[in-house]
């Protein structure tokens, strides 16, 4: 797959603003950003109510999303591009959440919210409602989803990747450190993942590295190219980033992302933990 | 505004005993940024986290103990980097003039 295919520029979207075939829609970690200033004619979904089961931890059913991106005006033909703040994690989190329902034709604004603000480009606070649509998805492709059996299978065997920050995977800290530290679960990883914070695949201002920098990361840090992969980060946000970089920029088969990441695994009872900075044992 | 420091950041239902706070403000030609990104890199200059200031170009980030950077980009600025010192229990106040 093509670069552009999968990631649009920031003056690819100023162009494109009016463009009755592109939907544009910021997700936030912070949901409340978008209510407070937004590209022109972009659509919001909320990532804690529009995206996530409001009673058990899961995502919405495939009825429930058909409802959501009908309502929100998402047709199945439509080019979503996406783009959110952080860096796009939550952006890059729905872009994954688009592929698991089949939607084909979505992309992410390279840099996302940053990148645009750093442009110095222009915000507004309008409302935005779309007509509605009748939008159909598939059944969700859990060749891109992993989940907790899934990732104790794979250890030692499958590439684990754990991309949070250096210090959360050593046990240093158990979330970002923009975010109190309180949570119940242990700290550390998965025994065997290598350690590949999300960051390194991109820039200061928040696009991603180029392939080339990209397959050097990877490489230098012990990702084994001819094994399948699972991605991990707290809650499965950042993974998606990475998920993005390495099956849509790098074009790798086999790659799957944990949403249930390290707020699932390390509250597992009897699971493996590995502390510090090396890797770890099977 | 109850337990925040003077025009920042509130600190309610934060347990500062327990974290390692670094807080501040970014500022150009003495007034505040509204729109300015900090980053903050651990000690081998490796991406911690990163946080859009406030309107008013207040940010807070929770690391741990030990020496910081906090790198700020804002539009039409140049990149700058700070130094810091953080420890549990303790805020750490960083003013940042572009």
């Amino acid at each position: 797959m093509a670069r552009e295919d999968v990631l649009v520029t920031t003056q690819w979207v100023e162009e494109n603003l009016d463009n009755p075939q592109v939907v544009l829609i910021e997700v936030d970690e912070d949901t409340s950003a978008y209510d407070r200033s937004h590209i022109r004619g972009a659509i919001k979904l909320d990532w804690t109510t529009d995206l996530q089961d409001q009673v058990r931890r899961d995502f919405v059913n495939k009825a429930q999303f058909e409802a959501l991106l009908s309502d929100k005006g998402v047709a199945n033909d439509s080019t979503v591009v996406l783009y959110g703040g952080n860096n796009n994690w939550f952006a890059a989190y729905a872009y994954w959440y688009f592929k698991l329902y089949g939607h084909q034709d979505v992309k992410l604004l390279d840099g996302g919210r940053k990148k645009w603000e750093l442009d110095a480009r222009e915000l507004t606070d309008e409302p935005v409602k779309l007509e509605s649509t009748t939008y159909t998805a598939s059944e969700q492709d859990l060749s891109i989803r992993a989940f907790r059996d899934d990732v104790v299978a794979a250890i030692g065997v499958q590439n684990l990747v754990d991309v949070r920050s250096p210090d959360e995977f050593a046990g240093r800290l158990l979330a970002p450190a923009h975010l109190p530290q309180e949570q119940a679960q242990r700290a550390g990883h998965v025994p065997t993942a290598v350690s590949v914070p999300w960051s390194k695949a991109a820039n200061d201002d928040g696009t991603f590295r180029s392939n080339d920098e990209l397959k050097a990361i990877y490489t230098e840090a012990g990702f084994d190219f001819s094994k399948d992969t699972i991605a991990y980060c707290r809650i499965g946000e950042r993974s998606s980033h990475t998920w993005f970089a390495l099956q849509e920029l790098l074009g790798e088969p086999n790659v799957k992302n944990y949403d249930g990441s390290w707020t699932e695994y390390g509250s597992l009872v009897g699971v493996p933990i590995a502390l510090g900075d090396e890797p770890g044992e099977a | 505004m109850c337990g925040a420091t003077e025009g920042g950041l509130p600190l309610d239902g934060i347990n500062t005993k327990i974290e390692a706070i670094i807080q501040g403000q970014v500022t150009k030609d003495g007034s505040p940024v509204g729109v300015a990104y900090v980053r903050l890199l651990d000690k081998s200059g490796e991406f911690t986290a990163e946080v859009p200031v406030s309107a008013t170009g207040h940010f807070r980030f929770f690391a741990g103990d030990g020496e910081w950077t906090l790198r700020t980009l804002a539009p039409g600025a140049d990149t700058v980097d700070r130094k810091v010192i953080a420890a549990v229990g303790s805020i750490a106040e960083v003013e940042i003039a572009l």
